[in-house]
């Protein structure tokens, strides 16, 4: 690989060394430093699994793992205190529905758009946009659901419809700005997949008489599922960890309840109320913070797992 | 006699008239879709425009932050997170670029090591950031490292964070290098790091700066992870490099939880340098792209 290793001695005869004048100690070190960044992304998941099983093992020392997965009343820090996680995990489930639901459509609408109908004037233009909003802090979008989204839902909302009226946090103007929040994401990457089709697919429809829309719907959008999923796939990773726009916007009560109008609190949110720096260490709270993160790292875990199957299940290799 | 092109354009010109209008009506479905997601980002701004215009002038940034509303600002909170930003660059270039060299230069696409790191690059990018914050609670500010609720916590923070970003950005980069200049350079003698350092580097500095922004401006931005390790919103003193920080996400938060109108009007106007500050490092990594990116 280097020329050092092709150094050996004796060869002094030859008119003109090939081989290095020295062993060239450098560059291995400088092999050995890249390597220790690369390790270093390695020790960082080792790291955080580590700081969130140990306090997680002494959590269930504490309390049942049945009583913590399928318990429906949640109030740690209440006393008595109840450990039952179902609320706060329906809750962030909830707000991630929402989301999808606006999402999913918006961002799948504006990929192929860009990628099938729009001038490379208009991509030119549209594209920074995306970026930017992809780039915006989490806590303005956790504002604006406060300020903006949820007064407009209380004006137009019917009445008790599912739940209603709307209170002030809610999970539905969280799970809105979530939504707009991962649309540039679905957006984007969805859009690289549509356009890494070849032409010569779309070209074929085209010779065979179908139209814009049926190339897009029948020949893009299927050759490109696998990276389509993928988009998705964090998208939700995003709208599950997502923890201001919940903070802010869809409140603390541990309900228990399906209704996108009341008050709910996410994983997520939990966390960020409840890890202070100031919390004592090895208290049953620190614990319980830890233990809600673990089941949340998880969460996010498996989703990229599938992804990661489904991309491979689904891909097509185009050359 | 019509000929083959003929009969194409007659059968061509029948496309049967439901598909067209199905053809407009998808189309304006799509352009209707787009207009949503520029007029959510229009609305964003616009909202905090009108609520926080009366804030906007420069007592914003140089106020320190107080109970008082009306004598609040971003001072401290932005030289908190300048010295916060500065550790991270110091840490997040050399630790980013490093990885993304072994990635490309040193690993091979089918060992097992590599494929592994890659996984992992992969997986942390998709780890929520409040975990993070746990992370750095649990490791950084407390025992192993046990530094405590200092600037540096907060910096090696965020550098793990959007470590993923600039690896990804320098991979590509470096990727972009086409083979011939490595194998010019190291036929006439350079060694490996050589060929790296004085050919693969200069070419790929775009991509990687861009990258760079790019990351920093989600850093800064960056509110969840710094929680959980005792960031003060009140700091009456000028954050220094190993002091307690504080940041500007973390003083717009305090002033989003007030209710006092003043202060709402206040966490607009903060918004809204947020905001500012993303657009124009944004639009620099852009301009970067744009101007120094080659082809090959």
């Amino acid at each position: 690989m280097e020329a050092s290793g092709l150094a050996a001695s004796g060869h002094a005869a030859l008119p003109r060394r090939l081989e290095a004048p020295s062993r060239r100690y450098g560059e291995k070190v400088v092999y050995g430093l890249l390597a220790a960044c690369a390790i270093l992304s390695v020790l960082t998941t080792t790291a955080i699994v580590i700081s969130l099983i140990v306090p997680t093992i002494q959590f269930f020392g504490d309390v049942s793992i049945t009583d913590f997965l399928f318990g429906t009343d949640w109030g740690p820090t209440f006393t008595p205190a109840s450990f039952g996680v179902l609320p706060i995990v329906v809750g962030t489930l909830s707000v991630t529905l929402w989301a999808l639901l606006f999402a999913i459509p918006i961002g799948l609408g504006a990929a192929i758009y860009l990628s099938e109908y729009a001038s490379p004037r208009v991509r030119k233009l549209v594209k920074p946009v995306l970026e930017i909003l992809a780039g915006v802090p989490t806590i303005a979008f956790g504002y604006f659901a406060l300020i903006f989204i949820t007064p407009q839902i209380q004006k137009i909302w019917p009445g008790h419809f599912l739940g209603g009226p709307p209170l002030i946090f809610n999970v539905l103007a969280g799970g809105l700005a979530i939504g707009l929040m991962i649309v540039p994401i679905i957006a984007s990457i969805s859009e690289d997949a549509m356009s890494a089709v070849p032409r010569g697919l779309r070209e074929g429809a085209y010779a065979l008489g179908a139209t814009k829309a049926k190339v897009a719907t029948r020949v893009v959008f299927p050759a490109a599922f696998s990276g389509i999923v993928a988009s998705i796939i964090l998208g939700i990773s995003r709208a599950i960890g997502e923890t201001m726009v919940v903070l802010i916007a869809v409140g603390s009560t541990p309900n228990l309840t399906f209704s996108p109008v009341q008050s709910v609190q996410a994983m997520t949110s939990f966390i960020g109320t409840t890890a202070t720096g100031d919390i004592p260490n090895g208290s049953t709270t620190y614990k319980t913070i830890f233990a809600v993160a673990l089941l949340l790292f998880l969460m996010t875990l498996v989703m990229n797992l599938i992804s990661v199957r489904l991309v491979r299940k689904y891909r097509e290799a185009y050359e | 006699m019509t000929g083959a092109r003929g009969v194409t354009s007659e059968v061509l010109s029948k496309q049967p008239r439901k598909d067209l209008i199905r053809n407009t009506i998808f189309a304006s479905v799509l352009l209707l879709t787009v207009a949503i997601a520029l007029a959510g980002l229009g609305l964003l701004i616009g909202k905090n425009l009108v609520d926080g215009w009366s804030r906007l002038n420069l007592d914003l940034i140089t106020q320190n932050n107080s109970s008082i509303a009306e004598n609040a600002g971003l001072r401290n909170a932005l030289i908190g997170t300048l010295w916060i930003m500065a550790f991270v660059i110091l840490m997040l270039v050399p630790l980013g670029v490093g990885a993304a060299l072994f990635l490309e230069e040193y690993g091979s696409r089918t060992s097992r090591v590599t494929r592994l790191i890659e996984v992992n690059i992969q997986n942390l990018a998709a780890v929520p950031s409040i975990i993070y914050g746990l992370l750095g609670l649990a490791f950084i500010a407390r025992a192993p490292l046990d530094l405590g609720y200092v600037v540096l916590t907060a910096s090696m923070t965020l550098t793990l964070l959007v470590l993923p970003v600039v690896i990804l950005a320098s991979r590509e980069a470096i990727r972009a290098v086409p083979d011939s200049i490595r194998e010019g350079s190291l036929a006439l003698g350079a060694t490996k790091w050589q060929t790296i350092r004085r050919q693969v580097l200069p070419a790929s500095i775009p991509g990687i700066a861009t990258g760079v922004i790019l990351a920093i401006s989600r850093a800064i931005g960056e509110t969840a992870p710094l929680i959980p390790l005792g960031a003060a919103t009140y700091v009456s003193f000028t954050p220094g490099p190993f002091t307690e920080f504080t940041a500007m996400p973390l003083a717009v938060f305090s002033w989003v939880k007030q209710p006092d109108p003043e202060f709402q009007t206040l966490a607009a106007a903060g918004v809204l340098v947020m905001i500012a500050v993303l657009v124009v490092m944004n639009s620099f990594a852009i301009w970067l792209r744009n101007r120094y990116e080659q082809s090959w």
